[in-house]
């Protein structure tokens, strides 16, 4: 297929949902209480429903008779592209709604941006993210104030999280060949130019929940060219198990 | 085979598959149902996802399939839209009222409790067991209840 550069942007946007997806999903049953645990089992339903959209689309565009499972389940890791956040361990809760806090964020600005593409099927995909969006924004931003503003236990864990996520944060706005040339295209997105939003919602809900951004940081970046943390690998083991012990099997 | 049938009579096939989440309202109450087509000998119905991640789509899907099958209808194609994205807007009143009725405050800005109507309630948790609903409490009646929530 002549789209390969097309293939390409789709793909790596439907691994930041998928691999954000299967992320949330290993807070089922152990969130801090009832209403959380549907709450994260629900964003990460809807992140797997992005995911399968994006994932179809992908497939399409490859030809060959593939499908969404086989771009889930049978790539290894360094064919992955999403974004180091989407990837990044749970840990405790305050950690996992900073991540989430990150992403919604620029998420938010991203799928906005992307509903204008010239291409009509992410842009209609995009369109239907906004809206989800908005409201895990709501769920995040609306924790990130409770706990940053809360005990001074939930305040320094929060600060702690965002501390250590904030190397990660960089990756967002980093313009790689697939993005430019899309841009050019007018299908894609100028990531860059969200950096001045984004800051400004970042800095805003901070201030609201007595939080410190912190000042300069070491930005880690890679998740597009598929170099990951060591953490994907594991998500992966778990996620392609079954495909990869019983190829092709099905219910 | 293709069998003569009208639009109404698959718009009517349509209207008696209940939501498998909420069965007190069709799919085509929900505007899942965006659109009956009769083209080349072939029937298009096309659907339209409520949440990206609504498990209920395919069982929808199976569910239009196997009652179109047990009419006798085989030529038809089931065809997926997202654009426009769905919205809670195009639900009518009466499906509203529908709603309501099986304890479900229907969706718009003010939420009233569907048992004593009052507004004075409360959101306990804006995530409910399926991705639609919202978990509200009364502060009259003190009764739970869900809210479809505005989409």
């Amino acid at each position: 297929m002549g789209d390969t550069i097309l293939f390409k942007y789709v793909l790596s946007l439907g691994d930041d949902a998928l691999i954000s997806a299967q992320r949330l999903a290993q807070w089922a049953y152990k969130a801090p209480f009832l209403e959380e645990d549907i709450a994260l089992s629900n964003i990460s339903l809807d992140l797997f429903g992005r995911a399968n959209f994006l994932l179809e689309y992908a497939a399409e565009l490859k030809g060959e008779n593939t499908t969404a499972d086989d771009l889930a389940f049978k790539r290894d890791e360094r064919k992955f592209t999403n974004l180091l956040m989407c990837e990044h361990p749970n840990g405790n809760f305050a950690d996992t709604i900073v991540c989430r806090f990150f992403l919604d964020a620029y998420d938010k600005l991203f799928f906005y941006t992307l509903s204008k593409s010239r291409d009509k099927q992410l842009a209609s995909i995009a369109a239907k993210a906004i809206k989800e969006t908005t409201y895990h924004y709501r769920h995040s931003s609306n924790w990130v104030i409770r706990l940053g503003d809360g005990t001074d236990e939930s305040h320094r864990k929060v600060q702690e999280a965002i501390n250590n996520l904030w190397t990660f944060t960089g990756e967002f706005f980093k313009m790689t060949q697939t993005d430019i040339e899309m841009m050019k295209k007018k299908v894609g997105v100028d990531r860059k130019a969200l950096k001045t939003e984004w800051d400004k919602t970042i800095n805003d809900v901070c201030k609201e929940a007595t939080l410190r951004i912190p000042e300069k940081s070491f930005m880690t970046t890679g998740g597009r060219e598929g170099i990951h943390t060591e953490h994907l690998g594991h998500l992966l083991s778990d996620m392609q198990y079954l495909q990869r012990a019983y190829p092709d099997a099905t219910w | 085979m293709v069998k003569a049938v009208s639009k109404d009579f698959i718009w009517e096939l349509l209207e008696k598959i209940p939501d498998p989440e909420i069965p007190a309202v069709s799919i085509v109450d929900l505007g899942i149902t965006r659109e009956v087509i009769f083209k080349d000998d072939q029937i298009h119905i096309t659907i339209t996802p409520t949440y990206s991640g609504c498990p209920a789509i395919s069982f929808m899907k199976e569910e239009i399939v196997r009652s179109l099958e047990q009419n006798g209808i085989n030529n038809y194609q089931i065809h997926t839209a997202l654009s426009p994205p769905w919205t809670t807007d195009w639900m009518s009143d009466e499906v509203k009222a529908k709603l309501s009725d099986a304890g479900i405050a229907p969706p718009g800005k003010l939420v009233h409790c569907p048992q004593c109507d009052t507004k004075n309630v409360e959101v306990i948790s804006e995530f409910g067991s399926t991705a639609c609903k919202a978990l509200y409490k009364c502060n009259e009646c003190h009764e739970p209840f869900h809210h479809f929530k505005q989409f």
